[in-house]
């Protein structure tokens, strides 16, 4: 974090940081100017800045993205099911740049080394405050939930701390996802105190299917009535605990949706925005049998595309996560109708970008009362530490491998999650870090014997959530991680036959589907679970090994792709 | 027909028999995959005799997956006028993944005015959940949806 703000001097920003390829950065670095970020060619009446997926991440982080994301069915190899070389290709970029260090896995280390550290809200407010500046009356900030979770900060103070930072940014509208984990009577909190709508238009109360949220908010930007309508995840009770809102029933509602298009249209909007969190995929099918949509701003995969693609006649917008992108949609509305629109997914690149002094004084503040338990230094990574990406993961193999040895288990399960920042080799492991890959409400780590069938069963279904040839029947997520377990993986199989050749690495055996195993696990679903919370384990294992080298706890084959 | 009477919900359930076994408090699903079709057809034989179904003008409404596969919400309805010469006699529901395969049947007269309704079942795992549509002119229609049932977990 040295120099940082003074970016503009260039040569006294690079020079501050300990590394090679100095000369290299120094010159990239001339390319990277906020002038150049915030760069767009203006159009029309109407702006829309979208962020979504933030995962309370207020700092500036690394993130890596995927190496692996298959698509099936028809999204096969279609964005944005495509990585590394074949991103770059699709959309035209070169390698080494610092668009290829975006928005794929390409040279990771080297560029991550050479372009800095990406995100921070002090950036974002920048960036909005620029374009406000240049818009004034026309932008319309909207957030497509999943700001409320995945740091320590605002799993303590229950979101508050992201409520604080949303009103201070002047966020117009959000929807949700992980925010239900807090139960519901504080997701009532938080919606008087955020003073801005939380739209979910797909949530209705499990006894009478009556709306439990406000579905759609109007604005009035550059003379333009604009609706905007909420879809929460529809799989928050599936994939996350359904006892924490055991009143309320989600789904994708396509008939719902089409209603409430129906209605913002019949109260006069010129413009149909839907604020969403089905995901990609769901969201491409959904716009596509639900006319009348005009611009759909997806979050829940994460995925960041340089340009927005057209289905029919919506416009399609992937903001990827973790604040490491700001989507700006200028558009031109008259008579009703979109006739013009200009679009760009701008990085943060937080080194080029000046930090907002109001936004980077709250930040500094609300983490204050917990600075030190956050930057407590619990050991060292020689090795790159990533999540993200279909299947394992370099964080996951780690935290599998506290699995095993904190509570003696023989296969351990952990979630695939798509949140969680990158570590570079030889960073620090700070206790900050370890919550962002595990901080939310049910912690606990559970230790239960099962048989090789039901473990069978477990990947199996978890498989076809990610894999499921019709978008509407995957959960999104990635496939669950495993340590002491290797397997193979068919995606193109139907359920039931995707996974085989199941192994104890710890024997060399096949996995019996009749012996029982000790499984260690955590982030259940389900009521009542017991044990301690996960981020314990991690850290006392990583204070106890002290130095992080190439983890690796599971083993994965993919036999097609 | 009124449309989800609470009434309803309550009378038109009949035992689904076993569900999905909770396991050591983590409730992953043990329902095997495999639906028996044979006792689904069976069952729809016994109902309408040697027709041949058609697909459309019935609608079934259910969630993709089930947030809770012990009940689950559906809604029924047929796009027909429900006038003394032309009109929706009944709606059956079949499981074909259930251990019994009959849902429900709800029968309908000219005075319905609307041949819809709303219940919940049971899912004792995925599967194809069909409603089939008997019309006073002797013709049935039907149409079927995949719910699936999981062990829930996981996401982005």
């Amino acid at each position: 974090m040295v120099s940082r703000r003074d970016f503009v001097a260039l040569a006294a920003a690079a020079a501050a940081i300990v590394g090679p390829g100095r000369a290299a950065r120094l010159a990239a670095r001339d390319r990277l100017t906020e002038a150049e970020l915030l760069a767009f060619r203006p159009v029309g009446n109407v702006t829309i800045l979208h962020l979504t997926d933030l995962h309370a991440q207020l700092l500036p982080l690394w993130f890596r993205e995927p190496s692996t994301n298959i698509g099936v069915g028809e999204v096969r190899g279609l964005p944005p099911h495509l990585t590394g070389e074949a991103f770059l290709a699709r959309f035209r970029l070169a390698r080494g740049t610092p668009e290829a260090y975006a928005f794929t896995d390409q040279d990771f280390v080297e560029l991550a080394r050479r372009y800095g550290r990406v995100g921070g809200l002090d950036r974002i407010a920048t960036l909005v405050k620029a374009i406000r500046a240049e818009r004034p009356g026309r932008t319309l900030l909207l957030d497509g939930g999943d700001a409320m979770q995945g740091s320590w900060v605002t799993l303590k103070t229950k979101g508050a701390d992201i409520v604080a930072a949303y009103r201070a940014l002047g966020v117009d509208a959000m929807t949700a996802h992980w925010e239900f984990t807090f139960g519901a009577e504080r997701v009532k909190e938080i919606i008087d105190e955020l003073g801005f709508p939380f739209l979910a238009g797909n949530v209705l109360d499990t006894e009478w299917q009556e709306p439990v949220f406000e579905s759609t908010a109007f604005f009035e930007r550059g003379g333009v009535k604009i609706a905007v309508i909420g879809q929460a995840f529809p799989y928050t009770p599936v994939s996350n605990p359904r006892w924490m809102i055991p009143q309320w029933s989600f789904g994708i509602r396509e008939e719902r949706v089409a209603e409430l298009v129906e209605n913002a249209r019949a109260q006069g909007a010129e413009l149909v925005v839907l604020l969403s969190h089905n995901g990609f995929d769901v969201d491409r099918k959904l716009v596509s049998r639900v006319p009348g949509i005009d611009v759909v701003l997806t979050g829940h995969t994460h995925d960041a595309l340089p340009e927005a693609l057209v289905v029919g006649k919506t416009i399609v917008v992937g903001t990827g996560s973790h604040g490491k992108f700001l989507a700006r949609l200028d558009l031109d509305v008259r008579d009703g109708a979109v006739k013009d629109w200009s679009f760009r997914l701008v990085p943060v690149f937080a080194d080029a970008i000046r930090p907002d002094p109001e936004m980077a004084e709250l930040v500094a503040r609300l983490r204050a009362p917990f600075a030190a338990e956050l930057e407590r230094v619990l050991g060292r990574t020689k090795s790159l530490l990533y999540r993200r990406g279909n299947f394992q993961g370099s964080w996951d193999d780690l935290i599998c491998a506290a699995l095993l040895e904190e509570r003696d288990a023989e296969i351990a399960l952990s979630p695939g999650f798509r949140w969680g920042p990158t570590l570079l080799p030889d960073e620090p492991i700070r206790m900050e870090d370890v919550w962002a890959q595990t901080a939310i409400t049910y912690p606990q780590v559970y230790r239960i014997e099962m048989t090789g069938a039901q473990i069978k069963e477990v990947l199996e279904d978890v498989a076809d959530n990610i894999f499921n040839p019709d978008p509407y029947y995957q959960g999104g997520g990635d496939m669950v991680r495993v340590g002491g377990l290797g397997f193979a993986i068919d995606v193109e199989q139907p359920i039931g036959k995707r996974i085989s050749d199941m192994t104890s690495l710890a024997t060399g055996e096949p996995i019996d589907p009749a012996r029982r195993y000790v499984v260690a696990g955590w982030a259940s679903v389900n009521e009542g679970v017991e044990g301690p919370p996960v981020w314990e384990l991690v850290a006392r294992y990583i204070a106890r090994h002290q130095l992080i080298e190439a983890p690796r706890a599971g083993r994965v084959i993919v036999k097609s792709a | 027909m009124m449309r989800s009477s609470a009434a309803s919900r309550r009378t038109v359930m009949k035992g689904m028999g076993a569900g999905a076994l909770a396991l050591g408090g983590l409730g992953f699903g043990i329902g095997s995959a495999r639906a028996d079709l044979a006792k689904a057809e069976k069952l729809l034989k016994e109902l309408i005799g040697s027709k041949t179904p058609q697909e459309g003008k019935v609608r079934l409404e259910m969630p993709q997956i089930a947030e809770n596969g012990q009940t689950v919400p559906l809604t029924a309805a047929v796009d027909s006028p429900m006038t003394p010469d032309n009109y929706c006699k009944v709606i059956h529901i079949i499981a074909e993944g259930n251990p019994e395969a009959g849902v429900c049947s709800f029968k309908f007269t000219p005075l319905s005015g609307r041949a819809e309704f709303s219940t919940r079942m049971r899912l004792a795992q995925t599967q194809n959940v069909w409603a089939v549509a008997e019309m006073s002119d002797g013709s049935v229609w039907m149409t079927k949806t995949e719910v699936k049932v999981t062990i829930g977990g996981c996401g982005g």
